[in-house]
């Protein structure tokens, strides 16, 4: 059946193809979707873990087993997980293993741009790059059939681009791929220094070997056309590449770790000019100048930032396609949604001229104006340690003007050894919890927090309270975070208090919330125009020519507004009179 | 046939996401090699969203460029603007007079600009445009934006509009199809140059 699928979907629909029993995740911009798809089939148990590392480490349980396994993740992801990803390169796999890393060029939705196959070369795992959804399902079921073949995990490389683009793939049948048996094999699967030298006589053979085959595999393909041009190419960039050059010859390279050498000598022997086109790092090229094969690469493209067809155009054939410029308008920032709960707790933050250590969801967000109150945003979970740190470096009164602000999802992703830590180490750190029960920012997964689970299992939630009470922390508050006045006269307290203490702001996300709540108008004739609501960063409020006004097909009715108002002239649309 | 470009721009939230369904369905059962691109995630929060469609005999690159556009379906007057260098040079504009204010214009720090008309005039030839919320409020829900611009769309495209109403019965929760379909035809109505 011929069907329009993400690239996403296609990775999980070969996963299925292949066999798959156990398929996990946490969730990340550009990769959330193979999971949730990968959930949908009956055959397949899939889960949300907590992290990507723990995702990885009951992947690798798996495939021991005698399961087939896949984990996915966005590309730093793969830094939490990078651990026990260097180790499973040593130990290999029982059935087969394949781990999704989904790269972002041009980050689109990611803190940073770091580029996955160098961790391929790193940890000496194989690696694939689709470059659509056909693909991403052939190359998820060859990527079984290597890894077990070889004994070793396989890594597949995605892009934003391949992954959240939607094209046409014929689905097949699922292959009942029976368990393998499970042996208890210390030599091969218990690391430690003896075995893990033994091991990597192992993976030298092995990547040896691959690499011998690389240059026969089917999933590299060459397409001579003028043989003046070359172009070596792999995943998305082929694609552009093949529609700015239609004349040119092409390489386009399906396994990228490790090179076929042979391929890549016997093709750049046929063509004149030679490039490699990849996008981020010169992985490909690097390797390919240390053959002593001449190729441009990085001399012309960027390497930061997304390639595209016009680019490619424009640097090998000296001319891009004419194209007017952009014109200068106002930009259109994302914002926090109208009636998000995230918003009146950095409202008062900045109320407050405290600083705050930030972390990584939708309330990041308020780090952009009006709001303002956000000072840091590094990677998950590293709100808690940089109060910490900051603290203990600057000193207890710089420690009473600070909290660290950090999302359920990702406290529980990576938040609590920070706490720990606090703890341990006799800090005094207030740490805002702002639970949403939901992880927002990827769009609504589930979470252990949630008492849901990613097959829709209802399950007993985490219970952050005695979870901070279990750490140690002595002051814990649950707040409404629509109840402005408690949230300031808490966050005032707990900051000044020399001890540990943890807040959560407990109301679940304005667009999981559908409890009907009147909207919100402002009465012009009390309205002082003080903009005090306008500091609120709510989309719904307004300023039009000199009025402050509400935009009643946006307002959700949260109600923050009436507030923060200190003139009374915000209230319920049509309850006027009760005023 | 050779690849058509429709590039989608509207902000998030406006059901943009909706329409590139709706297409892609369409373009499928046309015969057609299709590629739609969009970004999820953070943009989706109220910023500036873009759909890339592209159809034909065999598409390679799932993203439509600067200069490369047949046809630019606009949710909104300024993302028509921000969007509008992407249409090739006898490629159309097709735009929904909604003005939406972003958060910059919100604070008041910056001016939705007042002549954007002018603008579009002037950077491509005879656009069209339609006030697909007065539509859509009209017909009593205001959700229905996105569909009331794929009328407005079906009306340039070559294509039998029994094989759109198939797309969209196909693709919306079944309890909306009427009113979708009333929504699609008037749009489809309404927008004449
Ligand atoms: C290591 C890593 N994994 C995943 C992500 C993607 N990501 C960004 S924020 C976030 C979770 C947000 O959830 P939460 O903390 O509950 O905040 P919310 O968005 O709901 O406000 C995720 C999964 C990431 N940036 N880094």
């Amino acid at each position: 059946m011929k069907k329009l699928i993400l690239g996403n979907e296609g990775i999980a629909r070969g996963a299925y193809e292949a066999g798959v029993k156990v398929a996990t995740a946490y969730p990340g911009t550009p990769s959330t979707e193979i999971l949730e798809s990968a959930s949908k089939y009956d055959e397949i148990y899939a889960e949300w873990s907590p992290n990507e590392k723990v995702a990885m480490e009951v992947a690798i349980g798996a495939s021991f087993a005698g399961a087939r396994a896949m984990v996915a993740m966005k590309h730093v992801g793969l830094n939490v997980a990078a651990d026990p990803l260097f180790t499973v390169s040593y130990t290999g796999v029982n059935a087969g293993l394949v781990i999704v890393a989904a790269d972002d060029p041009g980050m689109h939705s990611s803190q940073n741009e770091q580029d996955s196959r160098c961790y391929a070369r790193a940890s000496q795992i194989p690696m694939l790059e689709p470059a659509d959804s056909q693909e991403a399902i052939d190359f998820v079921k060859f990527a079984y059939e290597l890894s077990e073949k070889y004994d070793t995990p396989i890594l597949i490389r995605m892009t934003t681009r391949v992954s959240h683009s939607q094209s046409v793939a014929v689905l097949g049948r699922r292959d009942d791929i029976p368990l393998r048996e499970y042996k208890k094999l210390p030599e091969k699967n218990v690391m430690m220094p003896a075995m893990a030298k033994k091991r990597q006589e192992a993976i030298k053979t092995r990547m040896k070997d691959i690499a011998e085959a690389a240059s026969d595999m089917w999933i590299n393909r060459i397409e001579m056309n003028d043989p003046s041009i070359g172009i070596i190419t792999s995943g998305i960039t082929y694609q552009y590449a093949r529609e700015a050059l239609p004349n040119a010859s092409i390489l386009k390279l399906g396994i990228i770790n490790p090179l076929p050498r042979k391929l890549i000598e016997s093709f750049a022997a046929k063509v004149d000019r030679l490039y490699v086109i990849e996008e981020l790092q010169p992985v490909i090229e690097e390797q390919v100048k240390s053959w002593g094969i001449s190729v441009i690469g990085k001399e012309v493209f960027p390497s930061q930032g997304e390639l595209s067809a016009n680019i490619i155009a424009e640097k090998v054939l000296g001319e891009a396609p004419k194209a007017g410029l952009p014109q200068r308008i106002p930009a259109r920032p994302p914002v926090m949604c109208p009636g998000c709960p995230h918003r009146g707790v950095f409202y008062v933050i900045r109320k407050l001229g405290l600083h705050a250590t930030g972390d990584i969801g939708c309330y990041t967000l308020g780090a952009l104006p009006p709001l303002q109150a956000m000072d840091t945003c590094v990677c998950m979970g590293a709100s808690i340690g940089m109060a910490h740190g900051m603290e203990k470096a600057r000193g207890r009164d710089f420690g009473r003007k600070l909290v660290a602000v950090i999302g359920d999802s990702t406290f529980i992703h990576s938040g609590i050894t920070g706490l720990i830590d606090v703890v341990y180490n006799q800090g005094n750190s207030t740490v805002v919890i702002l639970d949403n029960s939901t992880t927002g920012m990827t769009g609504h997964q589930d979470h252990p927090g949630t008492g849901h689970t990613l097959k829709g299992n209802e399950v007993p939630p985490l219970d952050l309270v005695k979870l901070a009470e279990a750490v140690g922390i002595k002051h814990i508050s649950v707040v409404d975070p629509f109840d402005l006045a408690r949230v300031e006269n808490v966050l005032r307290e707990e900051v000044q208090r020399d001890e540990p203490s943890v807040i959560i702001m407990q109301r679940p996300c304005a667009l999981l919330d559908r409890s009907p709540k009147a909207p919100v108008e402002i009465d012009q004739d009390l309205c002082r125009k003080c903009n005090v609501c306008l500091r609120l960063g709510c989309p719904a409020i307004q300023k039009k020519q000199d009025a402050v006004i509400i935009d009643q097909s946006l307002c959700n009715g949260c109600g923050l507004c009436i507030s923060v108002c200190r003139f009374n002239a915000i209230g319920r649309t049509g309850e006027q009179d009760e005023r | 046939m050779s690849a058509k470009n429709i590039l989608i721009a509207g902000v998030g939230g406006q059901g943009t996401l909706l329409a590139s369904r709706v297409l892609g369905k369409l373009f499928l059962s046309l015969g057609y090699d299709v590629k739609i691109s969009e970004v999820h995630g953070m943009a989706q929060r109220g910023g500036s969203v873009v759909t890339h469609v592209k159809y034909g005999d065999k598409v390679y690159s799932p993203l439509v460029e600067p200069g490369g556009a047949d046809i630019l379906l606009a949710f909104e007057k300024m993302e028509a603007v921000r969007w509008i260098h992407f249409l090739k040079d006898d490629g159309m504009a097709i735009v929904n007079t909604q003005e939406i204010d972003p958060m910059p214009v919100i604070l008041g720090t910056e001016q939705y600009p007042g002549d954007l008309d002018e603008l579009l005039n002037e950077l491509c030839s005879n656009p069209v445009t339609i006030d697909a919320l007065s539509i859509a409020a009209d017909l009593g829900n205001v959700r229905v934006v996105n569909t009331v611009l794929m009328g407005a769309l079906a009306r340039h495209l070559d294509i039998d509009v029994t094989k759109w109403e198939d797309a969209i019965k196909a693709t919306v929760p079944p309890k909306t199809i009427d009113i979708n379909l009333r929504a699609f035809y008037s749009g489809y109505n309404d927008c004449q140059e």
